[in-house]
C-alpha cells in the first residue's frame, strides 16, 4: 500500500509540450508510471512521447479516465491550471511542480481548494512518488527502494539526501511527498501525517521541515495528539539569519523571531519526535523506530 | 522586493492617501533646497531598508536653513546599519496628537490577507505584536471576495481608533489593501498614521514589499525596484547570475543545489565547528558554465577560506557539475581556495570519474566533506 499515488493512477500532464513537461513525461513513463494525457490549449490532437495531447484537462479526463493531473505551466499560468485540474471532473490528485507562482495567486486557489475533495501537492515541490510503482514530478526514481518509510519534506534535493540515506541501510520508501517550499501551498505537514498514520504499510515516518512559518510546529501536536505511527525529524536552517530569504519563498524567518529551527526542533522533542542533527541520523533514529 | 519610503509614498499618494508634502534630494544643496521650499521644521530621512533609522541617526528633525544643510550633510554619505545613504527625503514635518498602525500582509497560516490597525503605532509593530498582542486588531480577507466596507470599519472600530478620525483610517485601510491586491503587496503598511489635532490623517511614513515572484505583471514596480536595489557587491553579482545567495560572516563557502539541501549544508559546517560564509543555491538542472559562476562567486568573496561543493542531482547531472568544477578550476595556475567535492544522484558516478582531482578533494558523503572543508578552513585560520 501507499498513499495518494498506486496502480490505478492516472495522470495528465498540463503543459506537456514544453521542455520539462516533455522530459519529466518520458521519464514518469520510463518509471512505469501511467501517463495516460496532456493537456495544452490549441494542441489537442498531438502526441507526445505515445502520448495524447488534449486541449482540456475535462477532455483528457473524459477521454482518457485520468484522474490525477502533474502542472508543468509556466508560473504567470500555473495558478488557472491548478484550478483548471480542480474543476475537471474524474481528477481527484493535483501536482504542481512550478516554481514561482504569485503567492496571492496561490492564496485563491488555496481559497478554492477548502471547497473540493481534491488532493493539491505543491506548488513549487518535487512531487511525489511511490517507489516500484509510480511518480508524478521530477524526483529521481533511482535512489527509491519500496519499503514501510514514508517521507514528507518541504525541500526536493533534501528529500533525495534523507532517502539516500534512508535506502543505503535498507529501508525502503512507502510513499515520498514532496510538499513544497512555498508560503502557501496545498497539502501541508499535517495532511501528509493523517494518510501516512491511516496507511497500514507505513510503518514509520520522516519529516523534513525548514524555517519559516509555523507548519512544523502545528504538525508536531498533530503528532502528539494523534499519530501511533512513529516520526522522526530534521529541520534545515539553522544557522540562517533572520530576515533573509534562504532560496525557498517561504523558507524565511521573520524580524520578530517566529519560524526559527529552534523552535520547530523544540516542539517535534516535546511532542515525542527524535530530530536528526545530520540527515544520517535521521535514518538512524527511522532505524530504531522501526 | 521592498520600495524606498519616496517610492512607496508615491504610490499610496497617487492611491489618494495623503502624505505630508516632500522632496527627495541627493546633494546637500537639493535638501537645502527642499527643505526652504516646503518650509519649516521638516524631517530629513534616509532612504535606506533599515529599521530603526531615526535611532540609528538615519531622521533628523531640523528647524532652520543651517540645521538642514548640517542634517543633510551628515545623512547624506552616512553608514547606516552597513547601509551607504545617497538619497533623502525631505519632508514636511507633522504636528500630531497621535499615531496608528495601518497594514495589510498574507497569513501564510491561514492562506489568506490580513488587514491590521493598532493605535500603538510609531514604534516597531513585531515588538507591539510580541509583547502586547491584543493591542493590534486583526481581520482576514476572504480572498475570492476581497475586503467588504464593513471589514475596514470593523477592524478600525475594533482596535479602538477614535470615531471622528474612524472613516478617514478606514479609507486609507481601503486603499492599502486595494494596493496590496493590484499590485501584488506582500506587506503593505503605514506606520505611523499620523492623527493632526484637526482630526486629519496623514501617511507619515510607507513601507511596500512586492512577491518577488509577481513581477512580471508590475513591470512599474520592478522598475522602482532596481533603482530600491541595494547590497554589497556579491549580492548584486548573485543577481546578475540568478542564485539564490546569501551573505553571511564566516568562512566556509558553501555551494549546493536545492533550498533545504544548502541550508543543511550550512547547518552542518556549523554543527562540525565551522561557520559558513554564504547560502548559494545553484538551482535545478545547473549547466557546466553555472557551475563555474558559482565557484567565481564563492572565491572572490575574502572571508572564504575553503568552498564545500555539494550536488545532489535529480534533475542536475553530475558530469555536467564535474565539467563546471574542472572548467572554472583550470584557469586558475594555482587554485585560490582548497575545494571539496561532493556529488550524488543522476551521473554522479561517471562525475566523479572526471573531476580532477589534482584540482579538488573529492567526498563520498555530505558528512565527509563537510568535515574535510571546515577543516581545511581552520588550517588557513591557523
Amino acid at each position: 500500500m501507499s498513499v495518494l499515488v498506486d496502480e490505478d493512477t492516472r495522470v495528465v500532464v498540463q503543459g506537456i509540450t514544453g521542455g520539462e513537461g516533455k522530459f519529466h513525461t518520458e521519464q514518469m513513463l520510463e518509471y512505469g508510471t501511467n501517463v495516460v494525457a496532456g493537456a495544452v490549449p490549441g494542441r489537442g490532437g498531438q502526441e507526445v512521447a505515445g502520448v495524447p495531447v488534449y486541449d482540456t484537462v475535462q477532455q483528457a479526463a473524459r477521454e482518457e479516465d485520468a484522474n490525477a493531473s502533474v502542472v508543468f505551466v509556466p508560473p504567470a499560468f500555473a495558478a488557472d491550471a491548478c484550478f483548471e485540474a480542480m474543476d475537471a471532473k474524474g481528477i481527484d490528485l493535483v501536482v504542481a511542480i512550478t516554481e514561482g507562482v504569485p503567492t496571492q495567486d496561490m492564496a485563491r486557489v488555496y481559497r478554492k481548494l477548502q471547497e473540493t475533495d481534491t488532493y493539491l501537492v505543491g506548488p513549487n515541490c518535487p512531487g511525489l512518488i511511490t517507489p516500484g510503482v509510480a511518480k508524478l514530478g521530477i524526483l529521481p526514481g533511482n535512489i527509491f527502494s519500496s519499503g514501510n518509510v514514508g517521507l514528507v519534506s518541504r525541500s526536493g534535493t533534501l528529500t533525495y539526501q534523507v532517502v539516500d540515506n534512508l535506502t543505503e541501510r535498507g529501508l525502503g520508501q512507502s510513499t515520498a511527498i514532496g510538499i513544497g517550499g512555498d508560503p502557501i501551498i496545498g497539502t501541508d505537514f499535517i495532511d501528509a501525517l493523517e494518510l501516512f498514520e491511516a496507511d497500514p504499510d507505513t510503518h514509520a515516518v520522516a519529516m523534513c521541515g525548514e524555517i519559516g512559518g509555523e507548519d512544523e510546529e502545528e504538525a508536531a501536536r498533530y503528532i502528539g495528539e494523534h499519530m501511533d505511527t512513529p516520526v522522526a525529524g530534521f529541520i534545515a536552517g539553522r544557522t540562517a539569519p533572520p530576515g533573509k530569504r534562504m532560496g525557498h519563498a517561504g523558507a524565511i524567518v521573520s524580524g520578530s523571531g517566529t519560524g526559527t529551527a529552534e523552535s520547530k526542533i523544540s516542539a517535534l522533542e516535546d511532542n515525542g519526535v527524535p530530530v536528526g542533527d545530520t540527515p544520517e541520523e535521521v535514518a538512524d533514529h527511522i532505524e530504531d523506530l522501526l | 522586493m521592498r520600495l524606498h519610503e519616496y517610492q512607496a509614498k508615491q504610490v499610496f499618494a497617487d492611491a489618494g492617501v495623503p502624505t505630508p508634502a516632500s522632496q527627495l534630494a541627493e546633494t546637500v544643496d537639493e535638501a537645502v533646497d527642499a527643505a526652504e521650499d516646503i518650509g519649516y521644521p521638516v524631517a530629513i530621512k534616509a532612504q535606506v531598508h533599515v529599521g530603526g533609522r531615526g535611532k540609528a541617526g538615519g531622521i533628523k528633525l531640523v528647524e532652520s536653513k543651517e540645521e538642514a544643510r548640517e542634517a543633510a550633510d551628515a545623512i547624506l554619505g552616512m553608514d547606516l546599519k552597513g547601509y551607504h545613504v545617497s538619497k533623502v527625503l525631505v519632508e514636511e514635518a507633522v504636528d500630531f496628537v497621535n499615531e496608528l498602525y495601518v497594514g495589510v500582509t498574507m497569513d501564510r497560516g491561514e492562506g489568506k490577507p490580513v488587514a491590521m490597525v493598532s493605535t500603538k503605532g510609531g514604534v516597531n509593530i513585531e515588538e507591539v505584536a510580541e509583547e502586547d498582542p491584543d493591542a493590534i486588531a486583526r481581520e482576514h480577507i476572504d480572498p475570492a471576495f476581497g475586503m467588504h466596507p464593513f471589514q475596514a470599519r470593523k477592524v478600525v472600530y475594533e482596535a479602538g481608533v477614535d470615531r471622528d478620525v474612524a472613516n478617514d483610517v478606514a479609507s486609507v485601510l481601503t486603499t492599502l489593501y486595494q494596493l496590496w491586491d493590484d499590485r501584488d503587496g506582500a506587506d503593505v503598511e503605514v506606520n505611523p498614521l499620523m492623527i493632526t489635532s484637526d482630526d486629519e490623517v496623514i501617511a507619515a511614513d510607507a513601507v511596500m514589499n512586492i512577491d518577488g515572484d509577481a513581477l512580471f505583471r508590475q513591470p512599474e514596480l520592478a522598475e522602482m525596484g532596481e533603482e530600491a536595489a541595494e547590497g554589497d557587491e556579491l549580492e548584486q553579482k548573485a543577481d546578475e547570475y540568478g542564485f539564490d545567495y546569501v551573505r553571511l560572516s564566516g568562512n566556509v563557502g558553501i555551494i549546493g543545489n536545492g533550498a533545504g539541501l544548502v541550508m543543511t549544508t550550512l547547518d552542518l559546517v556549523d554543527y562540525y565547528g565551522g561557520k559558513p560564509a554564504n547560502f548559494l543555491d545553484v538551482g535545478g538542472g545547473a549547466k557546466a558554465d553555472r557551475i563555474a559562476n558559482a565557484l567565481d562567486m564563492v572565491f572572490s568573496d575574502d572571508n572564504v577560506d575553503s568552498v564545500v561543493f555539494n550536488i545532489f542531482g535529480g534533475i542536475t547531472r553530475g558530469d555536467e557539475v564535474a565539467q563546471g568544477i574542472n572548467q572554472a578550476l583550470e584557469q586558475f595556475d594555482e587554485i585560490p581556495k582548497p575545494v571539496v567535492v561532493r556529488l550524488a544522484g543522476t551521473n554522479a558516478e561517471e562525475g566523479m570519474e572526471i573531476l580532477n582531482e589534482e584540482l579538488v578533494t573529492v567526498e563520498y558523503t555530505l558528512e565527509d566533506a563537510v568535515q574535510r572543508a571546515v577543516e581545511f578552513a581552520q588550517e588557513v585560520e591557523a
